[in-house]
C-alpha cells in the first residue's frame, strides 16, 4: 500500500507540472500579458510599465519567470489582484466554503437520488421505471443548466413565490441558518439535476455487471435474502467504479458550479471567476484555474487511494 | 474482432436496422434533420429581416398574429425569424467545433496509440493535464482572450474539448494496430502515415462517428452559455445564447422572450445527443447503455 | 547448402517484461532464444513446433515485423538484421507473409482491389490506370473473379479470403513467402485446396517457402526439409523423409509419436511427455528440453547442446544424438 501510494503520488507530478505549464503560458498569451491592467490603461506611462516590469521581474527570461512564479505557487504566493492589491490565494480561498456548500449539497442530493434510481434499475431491469429512468436520465443529460435555472427562478421564485430568486442570504439576515437553506434550494437543485443523471446511468451499469458476477450467484443459491445480497456483496463491489466517477466528475462538477452560481448570483468561486473576467482580472482568473486544477488531481488522487484501501488488488496492477 | 472493426457496406443495412429500433435515437435524428433543413433554408422560413427594428410592435406575444407568429422582443424584432437566423450561428458553430475537436482528438489519439512509447506517454499526460481544468474555465478564459469572431468561438470551443475523442480514438488504435492486417501493410513496406490514416484511421470510423455527435450537442450548449456571459456571439447577430441574455432583463413580464431560445437550445442538444446514443447502440454493441 | 536464399544464425527475439510501476524491466520473454535456418531457392522449410515455442516471432522477425535482439539474418546474401526502413524497402519485395487468421489480416474497411493495389502503390509500381488489370491478374491467379474487387473481405468466405491474402502476398512477384499456419484456421476440406494453390505457384514461379504450423501431418504434404522447433529454439533440422524415419532429438521422436499414422507403414510407440512446456520467461537452463526429456543426463541441465550435423542436411541439438 506504500508503494503504491507512492506511485500515485509520483504520478501526480508531471500533471502539476502540466498544470503550471498551462497556466503561466495562457497568462502571458492573454492580451496585454500579465501587466493587461497597465498596459491596457492609457494614462500609463510606457517608461513606467518598462519600471513595473522590472519590480515584477518581467524583464527575466521566461523561464526563469515560470521557476519563480511555479515555486510562488507551491509556497502559497499566488500573486496579487490588480483591482485592490490583495492577495490571490485569500480573494478566492474566500469564496472556497460558498462553492464547496453548494458542490456537496448538490453532490449529496444527486449521489442519494442517482444511486437509488440506479440500483433500483439495475434491480428491475427492463420494468417500466428502469426505461423511464434511463430515458429520464438521458434528457436530464440534454438540458442546459443556465436555462434550466433561469427556468427554475421563474416557477419557483417569480410565479409561485416560494423561493428566493439568487444571492445567499436575505440583507440582514447573514448567518441565519434558515435563510440560507432557503437560498441554497434552487441551486442544489438545478446543480444536481445533471450530476444524478450520470449518478444512476453509472450506478445501473455498475450494479448490473456485479449482480451477474458469480458470487452473486452464489450468494444467491445459499440463500441470501435479496436485502442482505445488495447491501453486503452487490455494494462493495459496486462502489469502486462509483468512487473513481466521483474523481473523474471532479471538473464537471466545478464547471456546473460555476454555472448555476452565475444564474443564482451565490457567492462562491465561480461568481468570482465571471467578475474576474468581466474585469480582466488575470491574475485571479489564472489562479482559479490552478487551483481548480490542483484540486481536481488532489481529488481523483484521494479517489484512486480509497478505492485501492477497498480492494487490494487494484495496488498490484 | 472488434464490432467497430467490422466491415461497412453490407453491415449499413444492418446499422440502421439496429438504429432504427431505438426509438429515441430516430426521433433525435428527426430533429436534427429539421433542424439542419431550418438553418438552411432560414431566409425562406423567416417572415422578415431578423435585425429590423419596429419599436412600434415591442413584446408582442406569440400567436398573436400572422406577421409575428411567435411574437418580438424588446426592439420589436421578429422572434422566429431571430431563432431561426440564431439556429444557423448556433449549428454553425456546433459543427465547427465538432470538427476542430474530432480533427484535433483523431489526430492526436491516432499519434500517440500507434506511435506508442515517448509520443504516447506525453501525449497521454498533456490529455489528462488538459482534463484537469473545468472545461467551462479554459473556455471562458481562453474565449475573452480572442475577438469573438464565429470562427474563433468555434476554435476555442474545438480546441478545448478534444480530450475524450483523442483517448476514445486512442484506445480503438491500441486495439486495431495488433491485428494483422497492419503487419500485413508494414511487410508490404506501407510507410507509418500510410498505416496510420489508410489502415487504420477508417477502421475507428464508428467511434468517432458517435463522439462527433455527441461534440455537436456539447459545442452549441457551451456556445450557448458563452454568448450568454457575453463572450460569445456578439449582437445585433442573433444566437440563442445572447437572445436569452437579452430575455433575462424582462423575465418577470414577458417569460416567453426567454422560454423559445432556451427550449430550442435544449431541442437541439437532445436531439444531437439522443441521435449519438443510437448510433453508438447501432455501430458498436460493446459500448452499448441499454434498453 | 552452398548459396542458401535466407540464411539466419542465432536469431533471438526478447521480449522485457515491465513493472506496471515504474515500467522497469523486471524480466525477459525469450520467445526466440538462438534460432538458426536456411532456406534454400524455391525450396519449402516447413517450421513445426507447439504453440507458443515461437514460431510466429521468428518468421515475424526474418520479415523485420518484429526487431530482433540479436543474431542474423542474410537475404540473398545481404545482412539485414539491422537495416533501418528505407534500406529494407527493396526486401520488402522479395519477401511476403500469408497469415493464419483471414480474418484480421485483411483491412475490413479496404474493398479487395485496395487491399491488392496497395502493394503497387507503396512500391510505385505501373500507374494508377493499370492497377485494376493488375489486381485483376492477381486474382485470376488465386481462382477469384475479377469482380471479386469491388467487394469487401466480409463478403468472402475463409478460404477465398486466404486466397485474396495469397495474391496479396504475390503481387511484388517475392522469392519466398512465410506461410504462418496459412490453412490451420479453415475448413480441412479447403485445406487441400489452398495448400495445392500455394505448390502450384511455387512450381509456377519459384517461389521459397517457411511454412509454419504445429501439424507434422500437415508438412508432411508439403516441406523439403523440416526444423522442428522446442521454446525458442530450434532442436533439429532435417530433409522431411529423413526426419520422418530417422528423428534423432527425444523431442521430435515424442512429436512424430503423437502422429497417428504420419507415413502409412510404420508404427510407434506412443510416447507421452511429462510435464508442461516451460514459459519462455523462465526456460530451463541448459538444454531447453531437459526436464520432460526421458532420456536427460545430468550434463544437460547445465550445458546448451549445439546443433550437430550428423549426416548431410541433418542437424541435431542434442547432447547425447549419436553422429
Ligand atoms: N509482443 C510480445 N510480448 C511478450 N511476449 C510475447 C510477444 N509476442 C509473443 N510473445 C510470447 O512469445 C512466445 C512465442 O510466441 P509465438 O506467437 O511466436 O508462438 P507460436 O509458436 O507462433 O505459437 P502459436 O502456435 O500459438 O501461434 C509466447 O510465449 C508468447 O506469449
Ligand atoms: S540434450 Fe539432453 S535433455 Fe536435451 S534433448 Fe538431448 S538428451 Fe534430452
Ligand atoms: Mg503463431
Amino acid at each position: 500500500m506504500i508503494g503504491f501510494v507512492a506511485w500515485r503520488l509520483l504520478q501526480a507530478i508531471p500533471l502539476l507540472i502540466g498544470v503550471s505549464l498551462i497556466g503561466f503560458g495562457l497568462m502571458h498569451l492573454a492580451p496585454g500579458g500579465p501587466l493587461a491592467v497597465y498596459t491596457l490603461n492609457p494614462t500609463i506611462q510606457a517608461q513606467d510599465i518598462e519600471r513595473i516590469k522590472i519590480i515584477f521581474g518581467l524583464d527575466q527570461p521566461v523561464h526563469v519567470q515560470y521557476v519563480k512564479w511555479a515555486t510562488g505557487i507551491f509556497s502559497g504566493n499566488w500573486g496579487y489582484t490588480f483591482f485592490g492589491g490583495r492577495p490571490v490565494l485569500d480573494v478566492i480561498l474566500e469564496r472556497l466554503p460558498a462553492t464547496l456548500l453548494l458542490m456537496g449539497s448538490a453532490l449529496s442530493v444527486a449521489i442519494v437520488l442517482g444511486l437509488s434510481i440506479g440500483v433500483l434499475g439495475a434491480v428491475k431491469r427492463y420494468s417500466v421505471f428502469d426505461v423511464l429512468a434511463t430515458t429520464g436520465a438521458l434528457f436530464a443529460l440534454s438540458f442546459p443548466t443556465f436555462w434550466f435555472g433561469l427556468m427554475a427562478i421563474f416557477v419557483f421564485a417569480i410565479e409561485l413565490r416560494w423561493l428566493p430568486s439568487g444571492g445567499m442570504w436575505e440583507l440582514g439576515e447573514e448567518g441565519n441558518i434558515l435563510s440560507l437553506l432557503r437560498h441554497l434550494v434552487l441551486p442544489t437543485m438545478v446543480l444536481a439535476l445533471v450530476i444524478t443523471a450520470t449518478w444512476s446511468r453509472y450506478s445501473r451499469s455498475a450494479f448490473l455487471e456485479v449482480m451477474q458476477q458469480d458470487f452473486m450467484r452464489t450468494a444467491r443459491a445459499k440463500g441470501v435474502p435479496p436485502a442482505a445480497r445488495l447491501m453486503r456483496h452487490a455494494f462493495p463491489n459496486a462502489a469502486k467504479p462509483l468512487i473513481a466517477l466521483l474523481g473523474v466528475e471532479l471538473p464537471f462538477l466545478f464547471s456546473g458550479a460555476l454555472v448555476t452560481e452565475t444564474i443564482f448570483g451565490w457567492p462562491g468561486m465561480g461568481r468570482l471567476f465571471v467578475d474576474a473576467l468581466n474585469m480582466k482580472e488575470y491574475p485571479i482568473l489564472m489562479g482559479m484555474m490552478m487551483f481548480t486544477a490542483i484540486f481536481v488531481i488532489i481529488g481523483n488522487l484521494l479517489a484512486d487511494l480509497a478505492i485501492a484501501a477497498i480492494d487490494p488488488r487494484v495496488r498490484l496492477r | 474482432m472488434s464490432a467497430t472493426a467490422a466491415a461497412p457496406q453490407g453491415q449499413i443495412g444492418r446499422v440502421w436496422t439496429r438504429f432504427r429500433r431505438h426509438r429515441l435515437a430516430l426521433a433525435g435524428g428527426f430533429v436534427v434533420a429539421l433542424l439542419l433543413a431550418s438553418a438552411l433554408f432560414a431566409p425562406a422560413f423567416a417572415p422578415q429581416d431578423p435585425t429590423l427594428l419596429d419599436t412600434a410592435l415591442r413584446f408582442r406575444p406569440p400567436f398573436a398574429d400572422w406577421a409575428h407568429p411567435l411574437g418580438t422582443d424588446e426592439l420589436g424584432r421578429d422572434t422566429l425569424s431571430r431563432l431561426l437566423y440564431g439556429g444557423r450561428v448556433s449549428l454553425t458553430v456546433g459543427l465547427v467545433a465538432m470538427v476542430t475537436t474530432v480533427m484535433t482528438g483523431a489526430l492526436i489519439g491516432i499519434t500517440a496509440g500507434f506511435l506508442g512509447g515517448v509520443v504516447d506517454n506525453l501525449l497521454m499526460r498533456f490529455v489528462d493535464t488538459m482534463l484537469c481544468f473545468p472545461q467551462v474555465f479554459l473556455l471562458l478564459v481562453v474565449a475573452a482572450f480572442v475577438p469573438p469572431t464565429l470562427l474563433s468561438i468555434s476554435l476555442v470551443i474545438g480546441l478545448t474539448s478534444w480530450m475524450e475523442v483523442s483517448r476514445i480514438v486512442r484506445a480503438e488504435i491500441l486495439h486495431l494496430k495488433e491485428q494483422d492486417f497492419v503487419a500485413a501493410a508494414r511487410a508490404l513496406g506501407a510507410s507509418r502515415a500510410r498505416i496510420m490514416f489508410r489502415e487504420l484511421l477508417p477502421n475507428a470510423a464508428a467511434p468517432i462517428l458517435v463522439a462527433a455527435t455527441l461534440k455537436v450537442a456539447s459545442a452549441v450548449l457551451m456556445e450557448s452559455y458563452i454568448s450568454y456571459l457575453g463572450y460569445g456571439v456578439q449582437p445585433p447577430l442573433a444566437s440563442w445564447g445572447n437572445m436569452l441574455t437579452n430575455a433575462q432583463g424582462y423575465f418577470d413580464t414577458v417569460p416567453w422572450l426567454a422560454i423559445l431560445p432556451g427550449a430550442a437550445i435544449t431541442l437541439t442538444v437532445m436531439g444531437f445527443n439522443f441521435m449519438g446514443d443510437g448510433l453508438r447502440d447501432a455501430l458498436d454493441p460493446r459500448l452499448r447503455m441499454d434498453p | 547448402m552452398a548459396d542458401p536464399l535466407l540464411k539466419v544464425s542465432g536469431l533471438e527475439v526478447h521480449f522485457p517484461i515491465r513493472s506496471p510501476f515504474l515500467r522497469q524491466r523486471v524480466g525477459t520473454v525469450r520467445a526466440v532464444d538462438g534460432v538458426d535456418l536456411e532456406v534454400g531457392r524455391g525450396e519449402t522449410l516447413a517450421l513445426v513446433g507447439e504453440s507458443g515455442c515461437g514460431k510466429t516471432t521468428t518468421g515475424k522477425a526474418i520479415l523485420r515485423l518484429i526487431d530482433p535482439t540479436g543474431g542474423s539474418i542474410r537475404f540473398g546474401g545481404e545482412e539485414i538484421a539491422q537495416h533501418g526502413a528505407s534500406r529494407l524497402a527493396p526486401f520488402r519485395r522479395r519477401m511476403q507473409i500469408v497469415f493464419q487468421d483471414p480474418y484480421a489480416s485483411l483491412n475490413p474497411r479496404m474493398t479487395v482491389g485496395g487491399i491488392l493495389a496497395a502493394p503497387y502503390e507503396i512500391h510505385r509500381i505501373g500507374t494508377p490506370a493499370d492497377r485494376p488489370a493488375r489486381v485483376a491478374e492477381l486474382l485470376r491467379t488465386v481462382g477469384l473473379p475479377s469482380e471479386a474487387a469491388r467487394r469487401y473481405p466480409h463478403e468472402f468466405s475463409g478460404g477465398q479470403r486466404q486466397r485474396i491474402g495469397i495474391a496479396r502476398a504475390l503481387a511484388l512477384e517475392p522469392e519466398l513467402i512465410i506461410g504462418d499456419e496459412p490453412v490451420s484456421a479453415l475448413d480441412v476440406s479447403i485445406q487441400a485446396q489452398v495448400i495445392n494453390l500455394m505448390k502450384r505457384l511455387q512450381a509456377e514461379r519459384g517461389l521459397a517457402y517457411i511454412m509454419i504450423s504445429h501439424n507434422l501431418a500437415v508438412v508432411s504434404h508439403v516441406a523439403d526439409r523440416v526444423a522442428v522447433m522446442y521454446l525458442g529454439r530450434v532442436v533439429e533440422t532435417a530433409p522431411r523423409e529423413t526426419l520422418f524415419f530417422d528423428a534423432r532429438h527425444p523431442y521430435t521422436q515424442a512429436l512424430l509419436s503423437a502422429v497417428p499414422e504420419p507415413v502409412p507403414g510404420r508404427r510407434r510407440a506412443r510416447q507421452v511427455l511429462q510435464g508442461d512446456v516451460p514459459s519462455p520467461a523462465k526456460p530451463p537452463k541448459g538444454c531447453h528440453f531437459h526436464p520432460r526429456c526421458p532420456i536427460a543426463q545430468p550434463r544437460c541441465a547445465e550445458e546448451v547442446p549445439l546443433p550437430r550435423v550428423v549426416a548431410p542436411g541433418h542437424a541435431v541439438a542434442c547432447h547425447l544424438a549419436a553422429p
